[in-house]
This record gives structure tokens, C-alpha cells and sequence, in this order.
């Protein structure tokens, strides 16, 4: 007994290790994440089992720019991951077509859309959502092969109006 | 002058480096084991300000966090949490949990000034949040009802009155 355990000891040791390390450098740096479900096509596609780089360097000032894809949990259930833009920063005027009124967004808010947005539950639905519920940025697209692309911000024409 | 270059060779560089990479490499464990544990485990705040009073001190407390339970939603009425500020996401607060999803909660609108009071639903996915002291503190009251996403941890005992600092004042 004693000897196995001597023996499977250093196999233990480097997973322990090499999960820390890996969940260290997740949670500071970046990872890898699959993306699910369709409201942010075409820019990236749940369907085609896609994985994207999500970065963490964002969450060390809350320093997001209009544009960017993020990462958030969900405002209504906080074991669920979304992926949308961030479209509008604290203090910005959104003017949201569906309810024809312009909004304010609060101090420590932000706006989110999916790019799909006939197939898109965001901030249209349930308002803005606190910065403290981002959880990254994504960068690029990192799988399959064919789709390894870098994901741009961009950002829709003559909704926003700036502080 | 040839000499130094002498010594400089004699030096055993590739051992160093070896002894210096294992160590560095052990202080790199060391930090990553105490990262994970602090953020995904347990870790301990300092908390201060009036706004839990006479639960926290006005000075300060060392509180321990779980951070288990927050994750594992086993929040309940009545936790105290520490979450992220909706109105800064750099700033973390601690406040009692008063409400959960779906529960109706009455407040005070304005305790210092009159007795009027106020019943609202908490929505799906968010918790109703005050604080201990309500005339000095800014909580849901102010803010509204906050994303459960917001409680980074929930805190389950006081460290600092184990070991106490009593600052002498006369």
C-alpha cells in the first residue's frame, strides 16, 4: 500500500501543480472557453463548436472599450456564462429602438447586445449590467482551425451617445 | 585583469542557475497555492465603515470569507457577503443578504426622516442587500436589487476578535 502510494506520488504531485499553475494563469491572464448558442453569429458560432480566448487582463482595472466582446455571468441566473458586446460605458445615452426611448447608462453599469439581435437575450431585456459581472474579454477564436481569426470590436452606427 | 576573467569562469554558473530556477520555481507554487486558495476557497478581509455596524466595526474587522458557498449559491436571508460594488466594480462591500429571488422585501425608504415604507419583489437571479446600520449605509435601498453574480463570498466568522488590536485613547 505503502509503496503504491510512494509510486503514484510524483504523478499526483505534478497534476496538483500543473492545476494550480493552470488555474492561476487562468484567472490573471487568459483561457480557453467553447462558445454556446447563437446570439452573437456571425462573429462567433456556437454550432460549430468553437472555442474562443478569453483574456483576463481587463478585470484588473474594469478597463473595457466600447466594442469589445466580453465575457459576463448572466444577471439573471450566476451559474450561467454569456457572451456579448459591450456596447455603451457608464454615463453614455443608449437610445434602444424596440422600447423608442433613450437610456442612461448608471455609474458601474454597462450595456450588453449579442450581434444576433433577433436571437439575443441582453441588456434590451433585462437592462444594464454591473461591470462586476464581466469575467473577461474575448480576443480571437482559437479552434477549429479553419475559424482562427482575431475578434474585432465594432460597433453599431448612431446608437451611442458619449459622455 | 586576466585574472577576474579567470575567477569570472571558475564560478560554477550552470549550478546557480539550476538552484536559482528550483526556487524560483517553488516560490511560483507557493504563490499559485495561495492564490487558488484565497479566491476559490477561503480568505480573509479587512472590512471597515459604518454601514454594518454594530455587526463590523467602524475601525475594522478581519473577517474570514467562504468562498465555496457563494459559488454553490447556498446563499441564504440573513448571510452576511461580500460582493462587488454595482455602482464601482473595484470596490468589494460587505451587507447582509435580506432577500433572495422572488421574496417581497419592505423597507424603510428614509429611517432618519419619516416611517414611510416601500415593498418590492426581488427578481430572478438577484439578491436584496443592506446594510446592519441602515442610517448610514448604501445598499439596495439605493441601488436596487443586486445580480447574485455580484457576492464574491460569504463571511462566517471574525478573525480579529480572536487576536485583539485595542488601540489605547485617552
Amino acid at each position: 500500500m505503502a509503496r503504491a502510494l510512494a509510486f503514484a506520488w510524483p504523478y499526483a504531485k505534478f497534476c496538483i501543480v500543473g492545476g494550480l499553475f493552470g488555474r492561476t494563469f487562468a484567472d490573471w491572464c487568459a483561457s480557453v472557453s467553447s462558445v454556446d448558442g447563437e446570439s452573437m453569429s456571425p462573429t462567433l458560432d456556437g454550432h460549430q463548436a468553437e472555442r474562443m480566448l478569453v483574456e483576463k487582463r481587463c478585470l484588473y482595472t474594469y478597463d473595457f472599450t466600447r466594442g469589445d466582446v466580453v465575457v459576463l455571468r448572466s444577471p439573471r441566473s450566476h451559474r450561467e456564462v454569456l457572451v456579448k458586446r459591450l456596447i455603451a460605458l457608464p454615463g453614455d445615452w443608449i437610445q434602444v429602438p424596440e422600447n423608442q426611448e433613450i437610456r442612461q447608462i448608471p455609474q458601474g453599469h454597462c450595456w450588453v447586445e449579442g450581434d444576433n439581435a433577433a436571437n439575443s437575450s441582453d441588456s434590451r431585456s433585462y437592462g444594464p449590467v454591473p461591470l462586476g459581472l464581466m469575467q473577461g474579454r474575448v480576443t480571437h477564436v482559437v479552434w477549429p482551425p479553419q475559424r482562427i481569426r482575431r475578434v474585432d470590436r465594432n460597433m453599431p452606427e448612431g446608437r451611442i451617445m458619449s459622455q | 585583469m586576466s585574472g577576474f576573467f579567470r575567477r569570472l569562469a571558475g564560478i560554477p554558473w550552470r549550478s546557480i542557475a539550476g538552484d536559482a530556477f528550483s526556487r524560483a520555481l517553488l516560490v511560483a507554487q507557493a504563490y499559485c497555492a495561495v492564490h487558488v486558495v484565497d479566491q476559490h476557497l477561503c480568505s480573509l478581509a479587512f472590512v471597515r465603515g459604518p454601514s454594518m455596524l454594530p455587526a463590523i466595526n467602524l475601525a475594522g474587522d478581519v473577517l474570514a470569507v467562504d468562498r465555496v458557498s457563494a459559488r454553490l449559491g447556498r446563499v441564504e436571508n440573513g448571510d452576511v457577503v461580500l460582493m462587488i460594488s454595482p455602482e464601482d466594480p473595484r470596490k468589494v462591500v460587505a451587507k447582509r443578504v435580506l432577500g433572495m429571488e422572488g421574496d417581497s422585501v419592505t423597507y424603510l425608504v428614509d429611517p432618519g426622516n419619516s416611517d414611510a415604507s416601500k415593498t418590492v419583489v426581488v427578481p430572478q437571479g438577484h439578491v436584496w442587500v443592506q446594510g446592519d446600520n441602515i442610517y448610514a449605509s448604501k445598499d439596495s435601498r439605493q441601488f436596487g436589487a443586486v445580480p447574485y453574480g455580484l457576492i464574491t463570498g460569504k463571511i462566517f466568522c471574525r478573525v480579529s476578535s480572536v487576536i485583539s488590536f485595542a488601540s489605547l485613547s485617552f
